[in-house]
C-alpha cells in the first residue's frame, strides 16, 4: 500500500487517458494493473467492494477537487463543468475512432472535423478571447485546461489541420504542454497512451466480447 | 457575455427546453426537491431554436440551458452540480461527492438508454427496450440495492438526502412505466422510493399540475424530429 493511486484497465487509451493526464498534471504518481483477458475483468468485478471508485467523471472529479484543479468557488466550477462537458462530448468520438467497423470509420472521421472545426473549437477560442487570460477558468490552471489540450492532441493526430484557425487554442496548448508536470508527461517513457493500434483492438475485443 | 432575462434577475433560474422530460427533466426534479421556484421558456418551433443559437446563449448550440445567478449555464452535469451545491445536496466532503458522482453516472447511463430508446426510429425501438429491461434488471438496479444494503441508511449516501436520492427516485419511476415487474425483486429500493416520495417538496412535485413533465407523446417525438431533424 504505497498510498499512490491505482488505475484499472487496458493498456490503451479509452476512458483512462483523461484521468492519467489529469493526475500527470496534478504531478501525482500512480501504478497501472493492465487488463488483459476477459477472466482479468471478471475477477475484478468480483472485487469491487463499492470503495473503489468507478465511472470516469467521478473520478476527475476526485481527483480535481484534492490537488486543487476545480477552481475557487462552486460558480468557477460550474464553468470548469460545462467546458469540460463540452470536451467529453467530442471526446466521446474521438476515442471511439479506433474501435469502429471499417465501414464507420469514414464517416465518424467527418463527424469529428466538423464537430471540432465549427462547433467545440469556436466556442473554446472564444472564451479565450473573451477574457485574454492563460487559462480557461480563473485565471489558473483546471481540469478543463487538462482536458482540452488533451482533447486538442487527439484530434490532430486524426486531422492535422484542425487547430490552423485557432490560434489561442495553439497557445493555450503550447503554454499547458510547458507547464513541468505536463512536459514530462509528453515525453517519451511516460504512462501516456499511443493511439490505439491492432494489439489495442485485440486486448479489448478479447477483454470486452 | 449573454444577457440575462427579467426572471433570471429576479432570482429564479430560468430553464431553456422543449416542453419535453428530456435531458432536462432531472433539472426540474432536482430544482423541485431543494424547494426552488423556476421559469420556463418552451422552445416550440425551431425559429425559436435558431434565435437562442443566434444570440450567443448556447455555447455549444444546444440545450438544456439554464440562466441561474447571473450564469448561462449548459451541459446537464454542469447544471446539476451547481444546483447540488447551492443547496446542499452534494454531500459533506471531496469523498461523499465521489460516492454521489459515481452512483450519479450509473443513473445517467441508464437514463441515457432511456432517452435513446425515446428518440430512437420506431424500427430500433424494441431492441433498445431489450437492452434497458436486461441492464435495469442486471446491472443497475441490484447495484444500488446492494448500496442501500450495505449501510441500511435511508439515504445513498451520508445519512442524508443528496442529489442522488433525488436522480434515483425518478429513475425509478421511469423503470416502473417502463415495466413494473422490473422493481418487484428489490424492497430497499422500493421503500426509498416511497421515503423520497413522501419528503414534501418531492410529493408537492408528484401532484398534477406541477411542472413535472409526462412521459413522452410517440407522436409528438415524430413531429419534433422532423421539425428540428434528429
Amino acid at each position: 500500500m504505497s498510498g499512490k493511486p491505482v488505475l484499472y484497465y487496458f493498456d490503451g487509451r479509452g476512458r483512462m487517458e483523461s484521468i492519467r493526464w489529469l493526475l500527470a498534471a496534478a504531478g501525482v504518481e500512480f501504478e497501472e494493473k493492465f487488463l488483459k483477458t476477459r477472466d482479468d475483468l471478471e475477477k475484478l468485478r468480483n472485487e469491487i467492494d463499492g470503495m473503489k471508485l468507478v465511472q470516469t467523471r467521478a473520478i476527475l472529479n476526485y481527483i480535481a477537487t484534492k490537488y486543487n484543479l476545480y477552481g475557487k468557488d462552486m460558480k468557477e466550477r460550474a464553468i470548469i463543468d460545462m467546458y469540460t462537458e463540452g470536451v467529453m462530448d467530442l471526446d466521446e468520438m474521438v476515442l471511439y475512432q479506433p474501435y469502429l467497423p471499417k465501414e464507420e470509420k469514414e464517416g465518424n472521421l467527418a463527424k469529428i472535423k466538423d464537430k471540432s472545426r465549427n462547433r467545440y473549437f469556436p466556442a473554446y477560442e472564444k472564451v479565450l478571447k473573451s477574457h485574454g487570460q492563460d487559462y480557461l477558468v480563473g485565471n489558473k490552471l483546471s481540469s478543463a485546461d487538462v482536458y482540452l489540450v488533451k482533447l486538442l492532441y487527439h484530434v490532430e493526430e486524426l486531422d492535422p489541420s484542425a487547430l490552423a484557425n485557432f490560434p489561442l487554442l495553439k497557445a493555450l496548448r503550447t503554454r499547458v504542454s510547458n507547464l513541468p508536470t505536463v512536459k514530462k508527461f509528453l515525453q517519451p517513457g511516460s504512462q501516456r497512451k499511443p493511439f490505439e493500434d491492432e494489439k489495442c483492438l485485440e486486448t479489448t475485443r478479447k477483454i470486452f466480447h | 457575455m449573454c444577457e440575462t432575462t427579467v426572471a433570471a434577475m429576479a432570482g429564479k433560474p430560468v430553464l431553456y427546453y422543449w416542453d419535453a422530460r428530456g435531458r432536462m427533466e432531472c433539472i426540474r426534479w432536482l430544482l423541485a426537491a431543494a424547494g426552488v421556484e423556476f421559469e420556463e421558456k418552451f422552445i416550440e418551433t425551431p425559429a425559436d431554436m435558431e434565435k437562442l443559437i443566434k444570440d450567443g446563449r448556447l455555447m455549444f448550440q444546444q440545450v438544456p440551458m439554464v440562466e441561474i445567478d447571473g450564469m448561462t449555464l449548459v451541459q446537464t452535469r454542469a447544471i446539476l452540480n451547481y444546483i447540488a451545491t447551492k443547496y446542499n445536496l452534494y454531500g459533506k466532503d471531496a469523498k461523499e461527492r465521489a460516492l454521489i458522482d459515481m452512483y450519479t453516472e450509473g443513473i445517467l447511463d441508464l437514463s441515457e438508454m432511456m432517452l435513446q430508446v425515446v428518440i430512437s426510429l420506431p424500427e430500433q425501438r424494441e431492441a433498445k427496450i431489450s437492452l434497458v429491461k436486461e441492464k435495469t434488471k442486471n446491472r443497475y438496479l441490484p447495484a444500488y440495492e446492494k448500496v442501500l444494503k450495505s449501510h441500511g441508511q435511508d439515504y445513498l449516501v451520508g445519512n442524508r438526502l443528496t442529489k442522488v436520492d433525488i436522480h434515483l427516485l425518478e429513475l425509478l419511476l421511469y423503470v416502473e412505466e417502463l415495466d413494473s415487474s422490473l422493481l418487484a425483486p428489490f424492497p430497499l429500493l422500493k421503500a426509498l422510493k416511497s421515503r423520497i416520495s413522501s419528503l414534501p417538496n418531492v410529493k408537492k412535485f408528484l401532484q398534477p399540475g406541477s411542472q413535472r413533465k409526462p412521459p413522452p407523446d410517440m407522436k409528438r417525438i415524430e413531429e419534433a424530429r422532423k421539425a428540428f431533424k434528429f
